[in-house]
């Protein structure tokens, strides 16, 4: 398989820019193969979960890196560690719950077993049983163990990766990013609540679907028709490591300063009022006015703030054709009932049937249906705010989704020009 | 939500109610679910009392001890927000619902509330007429008697299928 041959089976990317994004790229199998080493393996920081999730010495919780099983697990002197969740001796998973505490992982098979760090620390009958079987003389434990990943968190943020050069986590984010971080999870913060949702399309349409500013007061018609976002309000659009990462941001909704450049769409007064007006009522909790973010860390990672409601989101693609979202809910530690109960309230905004999310999934399984069945002919037209993906002061754009398009190229080794 | 975690073998007590109260509360949740499957979600809200609450509250977070609500509305203005919304705002999968509703049971009673356990399985036909099983569960309910009539003062729905097939848009 040549690398640069990588989307429409040899045709190159289509007329060799990021304003054109063939469907093959969704649907092809040695696409999604080649993904798993030049991406999940590859050079990039992989979401692996929350240090609050494995506060005590022997916490875990398994997740996917792609599609490959992980487990991330406290070890008794407080380190981090993940590892392959398949044993070394016959591929089975050794953990099989979601999350958990314990001594040491035993796999249910043979009964090898391993510590924290996924290091072999037992294998039955190794030595024969009065002298029948046994391994031979030269086996050692220390060969066995699951294979690791390197782990750096930040703002307690877990990431792993299993590029031996990797830069650091911090490197790799860049400073906005950190900024977000450092605004949103700055604050001892414990998990609410967990959603999921399996959706029928490939991991990377979710992902652009984060990262299109312009569907969001089209597709979900809340934002318009109950008043909580128009396309007039103040919106930027930034990336980060050459458009690999973006944050969306908006801005509260004071200003009409863009006069009619956006007059054609009619949002001017709700047409609707809720009767509890608590679910998109916002609390100011920052004082630069930001309403939302949504920050989106390549490859799978994001991280929201909308109103009030404060999440991470996880896409676990399960195959090229299907994927799962979770989503992860927090609030800070020391939030009042009062915040509690406003973020309680407006978590109806977001998750599988939420006001202002509902709608991707659909969205993104009609695309999906409509594209498999030509066997990936044709292409996406992505020209909205120009065919750059620079950063923009205004959210009438798909810059973020071009920007995706050209770290995603980089890294599988497709031509492209800019 | 102060209830023990795992459904345990929950007997209905003998003062749970007699049997026409039980009656008149089991075809309650059948004109539930069929107003529910019959898309008359106008209709929705006025299966509860006005401080009645509807939460989904998936298996998995509420194991854990976990909120992770899906949907959350504290009482029936919120129920009619959500109506409001899914009519005038949302767009989802073109489908079919069917509730199967069964195992209602009457499990104890505190003065006028009735406290009631029912299972449900909702079916989901899409628009190339496949049926998909879209959500089992429980309906964990405090059910009031108004005007005669038995009415949800909570109704906390418990989806053993935590995993969501795309999205939720009719309530279960
Ligand atoms: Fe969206």
């Amino acid at each position: 398989m040549s690398r640069s041959n990588l989307p429409a089976h040899g045709e190159p990317w289509p007329k060799n820019d990021l304003t054109r994004v063939p469907y093959s790229v969704y649907l092809d199998e040695e696409i999604f193969a080649a993904e798993n080493d030049l991406i999940f393996r590859g050079p990039t920081w992989n979401y692996l979960g929350l240090e609050c999730e494995v506060r005590d010495p022997g916490d875990f919780v398994t997740t996917f890196v792609g599609t490959i099983p992980v487990v991330l697990n406290r070890a008794s002197d407080g380190s981090l560690h993940a590892f392959v969740n398949r044993c070394a001796h016959r591929g089975a998973m050794v953990v099989r719950e979601s999350r958990g505490h314990c001594d040491s992982h035993t796999c249910i098979y043979h009964q090898w077993t391993y510590d924290h760090e996924g290091r072999l620390i037992g294998a039955p009958y190794r030595k024969g049983i009065k002298g029948n079987g046994g391994f031979p003389g030269d086996f050692r434990l220390a060969d066995h163990a699951l294979e690791k990943l390197r782990v750096e968190s930040y703002a307690g943020v877990v990431f792993g990766t299993f590029h031996e050069e990797m830069e650091p986590l911090v490197d790799y984010m860049e400073k906005p990013v950190r900024d977000r971080f450092d605004a949103l999870c700055g604050r001892p913060y414990r998990v609410t609540g967990y959603q999921r949702q399996i959706v029928e399309g490939n991991w990377k349409l979710y992902f652009e679907n984060v990262k299109d500013c312009y569907h969001g007061s089209l597709l979900h018609m809340f934002n318009s028709n109950f008043g909580f976002f128009r396309s007039t309000q103040r919106g930027t659009s930034a990336m980060t490591k050459g458009g690999l990462h973006s944050i969306l941001t908006t801005y509260g909704k004071t200003d009409e300063e863009l006069g009619d450049t956006f007059k054609d769409i009619a949002t001017h007064k709700p047409k609707f009022t809720l009767e509890e007006t608590g679910v998109i009522d916002v609390v100011r909790e920052h004082s630069d006015g930001m309403v939302t973010t949504i920050l989106t860390l390549f490859p799978t990672f994001v991280l929201a703030q909308i109103g009030n409601h404060l999440g991470f989101r996880h896409v676990r693609p399960k195959g090229r054709d299907r994927f799962e979202l979770v989503w992860i809910n927090f609030e800070y530690e020391d939030d009042d009932e009062f915040h509690r109960e406003v973020r309680r309230k407006q978590g109806n905004l977001l998750g599988p049937s939420g006001y202002l999310s509902m709608e991707d999934a659909e969205a993104l399984e009609i695309a999906n249906k409509a594209v498999t069945g030509d066997f990936g002919n044709g292409y996406a037209f992505i020209e909205m705010g120009g065919r750059g993906s620079d950063d923009q002061d205004h959210l009438v754009t798909e810059a973020p989704i071009r920007g995706f398009w050209r770290g995603y190229c980089d890294m599988m080794g497709i031509p492209f020009d800019d | 939500m102060s209830e023990s975690v795992r459904p345990g073998p929950q007997e209905p007590s003998d003062t749970a109610g007699d049997g026409a109260v039980e009656r008149k509360i089991e075809r309650m949740f059948y004109l539930y679910g069929k107003c529910l499957d019959d898309d008359r979600l106008e209709d929705w809200p006025s299966f509860f009392i006005e401080s009645g609450r509807y939460v989904i509250h998936p298996r998995d977070n509420l194991e854990a001890g976990l909120e992770g609500y899906w949907i959350y509305c504290d009482h029936r203005r919120m129920i009619r927000d959500r109506v409001l919304s899914l009519r005038e705002a949302n767009i989802y999968n073109i489908h079919y619902a069917r509730h199967l509703i069964s195992n209602v049971l009457v499990i104890g009673r505190d003065g006028d509330v009735h406290d009631v356990r029912a299972n449900y399985v909702v079916l989901q036909t899409d628009n190339e007429g496949v049926t998909h099983n879209f959500s089992a569960g429980e309906y964990r309910a405090k059910v009031v008697f108004e005007d005669g009539e038995p009415k949800f003062a909570e109704n906390i729905v418990v989806p053993d299928t935590y995993l969501v097939k795309a999205l939720i848009a009719i309530p279960l």
